[in-house]
């Protein structure tokens, strides 16, 4: 492993756009689901379009995405926007069903509850129905986020250089320490992205670790 | 745009031949076929014994995850350079590309099959107990026919991500409908490559469709309310 001394900075540097490319479209692909999500489960008739619709999303294989997108979006195939535009389509269509489900789940006693205390529509999502959902919600952020991790290395084939450049790089030398290396980390980055949801989604519901009411 | 993408597939010339379309239809349903096969033939007993006995919950729970963080194309190129060279002839080249797709599928047949298991009612498994029903019997009369629901799922997905990524296995210079991908990105050929995305995600919906169907009717209709509420 001699060669991962010799380049660990350079393997760092693509480290770090790997985690822009597979992060920035994790928050995006949350912030759009989040009201696709709530249409679906506000309204059932919504529901299976939205779900399947967007599910369909995802049998879209990444390498034709990533190609396709920079002609319909009149950019360079070299555009790192692509890969970003591309990760967050994906990020949805797992998203927005975790989403509806999970505020499908929050229980119709507590929103009537809330609603009797004087809690509007807008206020009641945000203070009541969201955080409650969180649990089911970050449970699908974390496979969306090895998902991402995963596909974005295949962003290499067009060019846009990340940890999958390793993968092209080792197979057009027949050498494979970068290849090894680049898996390696790979995963390593999943298991960050991982212990990062984890730790946010445990900062946002500080009523799972309250001990059970003493009355 | 759309003009040339239909122009693509409505030239009878793209369907025919060894290189056409429908070869390249059949070879990538081969390769996904074969290797949904052997995933579910590892998976789907490994996650009822785990299941059934509760032992290895923790590996099954981490061991999926760190599957699923395992990049396709960087898995593909190691297992092409540690297995082409011990093959020869054609499956030098399929060997790898099958690994690869039979890593991708394990990890959700093995947690649907788990999880269905491990999801049957306590009192449902008490009550085929009660009845006389020994391990075996309990598994196979009781907690499979319960677990299918979320096996056939687990298989589902496993479907969708595997016709997904067998256009890959065109990198190593295999058939399937990743060709179109491939070579339409190498000269150029816009609607090659759109076609091919196309017919990639038209085969994923229909094999899809398919299986919801069978689902249907091999899922007990006792579990899916169709025979409508019991009246005493």
């Amino acid at each position: 492993m001699t060669w991962l001394r010799d380049h660990f900075v350079d393997v760092l540097g693509l480290a770090g756009q790997h985690i822009y490319l597979a992060g920035v479209p994790l928050v995006l692909g949350l912030l759009i689901a989040l009201p696709l999500g709530w249409l679906a489960s506000r309204y059932k008739a919504l529901y299976p379009f939205l779900i399947i619709g967007t599910g369909l999303l995802y049998t879209i294989p990444s390498l034709a995405l990533f190609i396709m997108l920079p002609l319909l979006l009149g950019n360079g195939v070299l555009n790192p926007i692509n890969v970003l535009v591309a990760m967050t389509i994906y990020t949805v269509a797992l998203l927005v069903r975790t989403v509806a489900d999970g505020l499908g789940a929050v229980p119709d006693a507590v929103n009537q509850s809330a609603t009797a205390m004087g809690y509007k529509r807008l206020r009641r999502f945000m203070s009541v129905e969201l955080p409650l959902a969180v649990p089911v919600i970050s449970a699908g952020l974390r496979v969306a986020a090895v998902s991402n991790v995963s596909i974005v290395s295949v962003a290499t084939l067009i060019g846009v250089s990340q940890l999958g450049s390793l993968f092209t790089d080792g197979f057009s030398r027949a050498f494979l320490d970068p290849i090894i290396v680049g898996v390696v980390a790979c995963v390593l980055l999943a298991l960050l992205f991982d212990v990062a949801i984890l730790l946010v989604t445990r900062l946002a519901t500080p009523w799972q670790r309250a001990g059970s009411p003493t009355a | 745009m759309i003009n040339r993408i239909i122009a693509w597939l409505a030239d009878v010339t793209h369907w025919q031949g060894d290189d056409g379309i429908l070869r390249r239809l059949v070879e990538h349903m081969e390769y996904s076929a074969v290797a949904l096969v052997i995933a579910a033939l590892i998976a789907i007993p490994l996650g009822l014994y785990i299941g059934h006995t509760g032992r290895g919950r923790f590996l099954v729970v981490n061991a999926v995850g760190a599957a699923r963080a395992i990049p396709s194309l960087g898995l593909l190129y190691l297992a092409f350079f540690w297995l082409a060279p011990r093959l020869s002839g054609e499956i030098a080249f399929l060997a790898p590309a099958g690994l690869v797709l039979v890593v991708l599928a394990i990890p959700p047949i093995l947690s649907g099959a788990y999880a269905g298991v491990e999801g049957v009612e306590p009192a449902v498994r008490d009550a085929a107990v009660g009845m006389g029903m020994r391990g075996t019997e309990v598994m196979r009369h009781v907690e499979l026919p319960c677990a299918l629901p979320l096996i056939l799922s687990g298989i589902r997905s496993a479907m969708l991500q595997v016709i997904a990524t067998a256009t890959i296995a065109a990198v190593l210079g295999l058939g399937g409908l990743g060709r179109f991908l491939i070579d339409g990105l190498a000269s150029q050929d816009f609607p090659q490559t759109a076609s091919g995305a196309i017919l990639v995600a038209v085969l994923a919906l229909a094999v899809d469709m398919v299986f919801a169907l069978v689902q249907r009717s091999v899922v007990s209709p006792g579990l899916t309310g169709r025979y409508g509420k019991v009246s005493l």
